[in-house]
């Protein structure tokens, strides 16, 4: 093996590093550089033109200096002409330059484009390779444009090389990923598929990925390669490990590729064909088997290589999760595995086994391991590890072993890393709802929760302990002594006064029969922790006074009397000021009996969802909370517009009130806190109720309708463009059927998280019905530089003049994003075209003759008048073009049928252009007096 | 998928990045700095992959150079691993003595690093094959 070769020793280059090297402080780096940086211009400047060679190595120095992490912003023409050279390691260098610091919006794309299609065209596989890595690198919208249609010839063609091949698969992968409609697959789909049976295991290695991604974005079309990934697996798992040569690893045959088509099986359910299935079967079992066999080497790299190839079987094995016998073996395997010296295998073993928690075939298998779990969360010494611990009791978690697992975690708490505190208390609090059987036990260990790490608390645990509190009244008498006890504490956290007020402000009547804790008493031990409070706490337990005089009319004198002093009805604060003044005026002022119904205790709060889930969830992502705590959610999605998971009208008013300042922690707006406060859309299954009698609420964002009259006489373009977000549609109508594809690109480097969208049918769309239009739900992140898209079915049940609206909300950076566009559905996508005479046409014409029945406009042209235009205008607006009918061969005229599921409505149209006037006269005729006027609207603004 | 990787030596310096998504330069920078305390502060016995973000980082220590892989939540961690030691048995074959060699033939790492790795997915596992290329580069430059 070549050390470093010398030949092409670039003597300045090695010197230069060694400068680098041997700088002794940043700022001697900085200036060596700088000084590197001066030389180099003046270089690229100078009279003399460089040869080759010199700009080769002043560009790779360049090179160097950017991968110092330097910005560097000369040099990049030098580069591109490297390209053009016919020296293979000045080109070289010049591809690496582009590839590392060209981004995709550079104007030097033309040129760059431009050595690519050569090299391309050059039949020289070295060449070859560079450009399609360099495509694949930079993967611009412009490339793709270029060379979209040429990569899936070149990756199919017999005689490319392997080389080639592997690396054209990977770029057309780019490409899609960038700009999936420009990288159409329809006629190659197969044969991309049968690389999968390509003998070259390089090939299919590169191959697999590109088919994994279309068959994420596509599974029917590429559906076949399912039983082409099994037999290809099989042939790799039975065979011995010397027939696959240089793709052995450490005696185990091709563990990547193994790995890569385990995933690309994780694409689709388990294979329908008997045989098929058979035979995956038979793999899985081996690949089980051959972990319980003597390892081949003693190297690390053979286990680890073998158990990757093992991690992704189970995975498989736990994707379809049909499989009883597999399921239960892999949770044994990975049981082994959870005592194994190696902590990697450890970790690993403990997250697969989260996900093997919730089947039902292997849930009880599961529980076996909880004293190695535990002892696990014990004693590991790496945190990463023992928070996959506690990931795992908590997924394995049930009625029978709750106490225990709470218990766990409880003590587990006192000593856990703050890193993951939050998330444990959570855990904790929703597994003691969700599994109490008696409430007392539910309210112990909240509080206990709030003792032990009560900055971790979040508000979502406090409101939710309380929400249980008021809702079951044989827990209220427990939980008022238990509060009571707990605030004895002469330390205790903010949290605990905070229950520890609401609580006793409601149910303190329940234990003021025990002189230790009478009425004065109680309020004597809040009060001695007001001062340390924080203003919110402080304001909660004014309302907290104000209720005992309600309930305890012996202590309202000395309520009355605190309320009146300075530091109260005096407090800077306004809203302690205010609660101070108006409390102590209500309770002079007010009867008993008014007394008694202002501070009545609290209705029961309507059973939600618990905000704590919605918590979790919204910190681990949809994926994290075992799938039958999502109960809540499934009922939640309202089917108001069909929005699918989300119910769609309640995310508007969630996030509207969530804009307002947030709730001070107060008796009376607390019981809506939880719900408006932690709500995503999914929750509110209240709000949906109410609203559902009324409407859809208006989205509060103005309505943008810019791009809506674009396409009356089109379906497919770009809607919405800003800097952060394009919107691209793709449309497709059958008589009153419609499915709508949007595109949504992220144009920045940044992702989107809550992404969320929710079609809206306002007005008489929705009260008549006139449209239903489904959305299928899309990820809440789009990745910086992806393209997210939404399917729409469009159902037209009876004419509509307005328009869906389509709400986008996401956050940006640290900034939500609200954006109502107006959706280009129009009355004409439901037309069928119908072909007639001359004769006919007048007929017709002549019996649609009531006024009401005709609409007509004449207007200025605003666009061209060349009737070619104007005849692919009416030829998109999905009506028959009629030629020879009318006696003006200047006139245009039309007809069509509105096809609605409740009637369909012929219609006609004549179009009468005067170029000298440069005007228009407009006239529609249909069976129904709104389509023509609506029409007639539409159009107008058309031509 | 592999989103980045890193090689970085004991002292905490980025010896050699290379990105798979786009991320701008300014957030590489504090994106490193995380990465390689994240990585560099733990110990031989803790395990080899750690959750930063929405990645996945699966890292491994040889003597001086640590190398560090940024993968996405549902990439296989010993999969990768196993690559980062495959690519360093490459490297070995390769330069013959790698640490040394890696800072004066950035450019030849890369070459490697794209023969195997492409687009944030493997190309090439077979050594002989990923040094293929390279090796020619050589010859033609010698001649």
């Amino acid at each position: 093996m070549p050390a470093v070769s010398k030949g092409d020793g670039m003597r300045g280059l090695a010197v230069f590093i060694s400068d680098i090297r041997n700088c002794k402080s940043k700022e001697a780096e900085i200036k060596r550089i700088n000084k590197e940086l001066a030389n180099i211009r003046s270089k690229f400047k100078g009279d003399k033109a460089l040869d080759g060679y010199s700009k080769k190595k002043y560009v790779c120095k360049l090179l160097f200096i950017f991968l110092l992490g330097h910005d560097i912003d000369f040099g990049h023409m030098e580069a591109v002409n490297l390209l053009s050279s016919n020296k293979y390691t000045e080109k070289q260098i010049g591809y690496l330059f582009i590839s590392v610091l060209v981004n995709s919006n550079s104007e030097l794309i033309r040129l760059i484009n431009n050595a690519i299609k050569n090299d391309l065209a050059s039949r020289n596989p070295t060449f070859m390779c560079l450009a399609l890595h360099c495509i694949a690198n930079v993967g611009s919208r412009e490339m793709a444009e270029a060379f979209a249609g040429e990569i899936p010839r070149i990756l199919v063609a017999g005689d490319t090389m392997d080389s080639v091949k592997q690396s054209a698969a990977l770029c057309l992968l780019r490409l899609y990923k960038t700009s999936p409609d420009l990288v159409l697959m329809g006629e190659w789909t197969s044969r991309v598929v049968h690389l999968l049976n390509d003998q070259h295991m390089g090939v299919v290695t590169a191959a697999i990925s590109l088919i994994t991604c279309l068959s994420q974005k596509n599974p029917d079309e590429f559906k076949t390669c399912v039983s082409l990934a099994v037999s290809r697996l099989s042939r790799i798992v039975s065979s011995a490990s010397t027939d696959l040569q240089d793709y052995t690893y450490y005696f185990v045959p091709a563990p990547w590729l193994s790995c890569k088509l385990l995933r690309l099986l994780q694409c689709y359910p388990p294979p329908e064909d008997g045989a098929v299935k058979g035979r995956l079967v038979e793999c899985l079992e081996t690949i089980l088997n051959k972990a319980q066999e003597p390892p081949k080497s003693k190297k690390v790299q053979h286990s680890n290589a073998k158990n990757a190839i093992l991690f992704e079987a189970i995975s498989l094995i736990i994707h379809y999760d049909s499989e009883p016998n597999l399921l239960v073996r892999a949770c044994n395997q990975l049981g082994q595995f959870l005592q194994h010296r190696e902590t990697n295998l450890r970790y690993l073993a403990l997250e697969s086994m989260c996900t093997l928690a919730s089947s039902e075939f292997s849930h009880e298998a599961v529980k076996t391991h909880i004293e190695t779990v535990i002892n696990a969360l014990k004693t590991e010494r790496d945190v990463s590890v023992r928070q996959r611990a506690a990931d795992l009791l908590y997924a394995m978690c049930d009625r029978s072993n709750a106490k225990q697992i709470v218990a766990e975690m409880l003590s587990y708490l006192e000593t856990a890393d703050y890193s993951i505190r939050e998330e444990m208390v959570l855990k904790v609090a929703i597994l003691a709802e969700k599994y109490a059987v008696d409430y007392s036990w539910y309210v112990d260990t909240i509080l206990n929760l709030i003792r032990i790490a009560g900055d971790y608390v979040s508000e979502e645990v406090w409101y939710r302990v309380i929400q249980i509190v008021i809702n079951r009244d044989d827990v209220q008498g427990y939980a008022a002594k238990t509060v009571f006890e707990a605030l004895q504490a002469p330390a205790c956290h903010e949290n605990m006064v905070k229950v520890g007020g609401y609580i006793l402000g409601e149910f303190g009547n329940l234990i003021a029969g025990d002189p230790r804790s009478s009425p004065l008493v109680q309020f004597n031990l809040l009060h001695s922790k007001f001062h340390l409070c924080s203003v919110p706490t402080r304001a909660l337990l004014l309302s907290t006074y104000i209720k005992f005089i309600n309930l305890f009319p012996e202590t309202k004198a000395t309520i009355q009397e605190v309320l009146r002093c300075d530091s109260q009805i005096r407090n800077s604060d306004v809203e302690l000021q205010q609660r101070a003044v108006e409390y102590l005026k209500l309770s002079s002022v007010a009867s008993t009996d008014v007394l008694a119904t202002v501070l009545e205790e609290m209705p029961p709060f309507p059973e939600r969802e618990s905000s704590i889930l919605a918590k979790l969830k919204k910190k681990k992502g949809p994926g994290a909370v075992s799938t039958d705590l999502d109960e809540g959610k499934r009922e939640g999605g309202g089917d108001l517009n069909g929005g699918g998971e989300r119910a769609p009208d309640t995310s508007v008013i969630a996030a509207s009130n969530a804009s307002t300042p947030s709730p001070s922690a107060d008796l009376l707006s607390l019981r809506a806190a939880p719900s408006i406060g932690s709500a995503p859309p999914s929750t509110g299954s209240l709000l949906v109720d109410v609203f559902s009698e009324v409407g859809p609420a208006v989205p509060t964002s103005r309505v943008n309708d810019d791009g809506f009259l674009r396409f009356v006489c089109k379906n497919n373009g770009v809607l919405f463009e800003n800097q952060l977000l394009q919107i691209g549609i793709k449309s497709e109508y059958r008589q009153n059927l419609g499915e709508m594809y949007l595109f949504y690109g992220n144009k920045t480097s940044v992702q989107f998280v809550n992404f969320t969208t929710t079609i809206s049918c306002l007005g008489d769309l929705h009260a008549m019905p006139q449209l239903n239009v489904q959305a299928k739900p899309v990820d809440p992140i789009v990745e910086g530089g992806a393209q997210l898209q939404q399917v729409l079915n469009i159902e037209c049940l009876s004419d509509f003049s307005d328009a869906p609206l389509l709400n986008i909300r996401f956050r940006y950076g640290g900034a939500q994003q609200n954006l109502t566009l107006k959706l280009p559905v129009t009355i004409n996508k439901f037309f069928q075209p119908t072909e007639m005479g001359s004769q006919d046409f007048f007929q017709r014409w002549k019996q649609l003759s009531l006024p009401q029945q005709e609409a007509q406009k004449i207007f200025k042209a605003n666009h061209s008048m060349d009737s070619e235009v104007l005849k692919a205008k009416l030829l998109g607006l999905g009506m028959a073009l009629l030629e020879n009918v009318d006696p003006n061969p200047e006139n245009f005229v039309c007809a069509g049928v509105v096809q609605t599921k409740a009637q369909q409505m012929g219609c006609l149209l004549r179009l009468e252009p005067n170029a000298q006037a440069q005007m228009y006269r407009l006239t529609l005729r249909s069976s129904k007096d709104t389509v023509s006027k609506r029409l007639c609207e539409l159009l107008a603004e058309q031509f | 998928m592999i989103k980045f990787l890193l090689m970085v030596n004991k002292q905490g310096q980025t010896r050699l990045s290379k990105y798979y998504e786009h991320i701008d330069l300014a957030k590489r920078t504090s994106l490193e700095v995380d990465v390689i305390k994240g990585c560099l502060s733990r110990k031989k016995e803790e395990c080899s992959f750690v959750e930063y973000k929405d990645y996945k980082l699966v890292y491994r220590q040889y003597a001086s150079l640590f190398i560090m892989v940024g993968v996405s939540e549902n990439e296989n961690e010993l999969a990768v691993y196993e690559l980062v030691q495959n690519f360093v048995e490459v490297l070995d074959k390769y330069f013959s003595r790698v640490f040394n060699q890696i800072m004066f033939n950035l450019d030849k790492v890369h070459i490697i690093l794209d023969e195997m790795i492409l687009n944030g997915h493997i190309v090439e596992t077979n050594k002989s094959r990923i040094l293929a290329p390279l090796i020619a580069l050589d010859k033609m430059a010698e001649s």
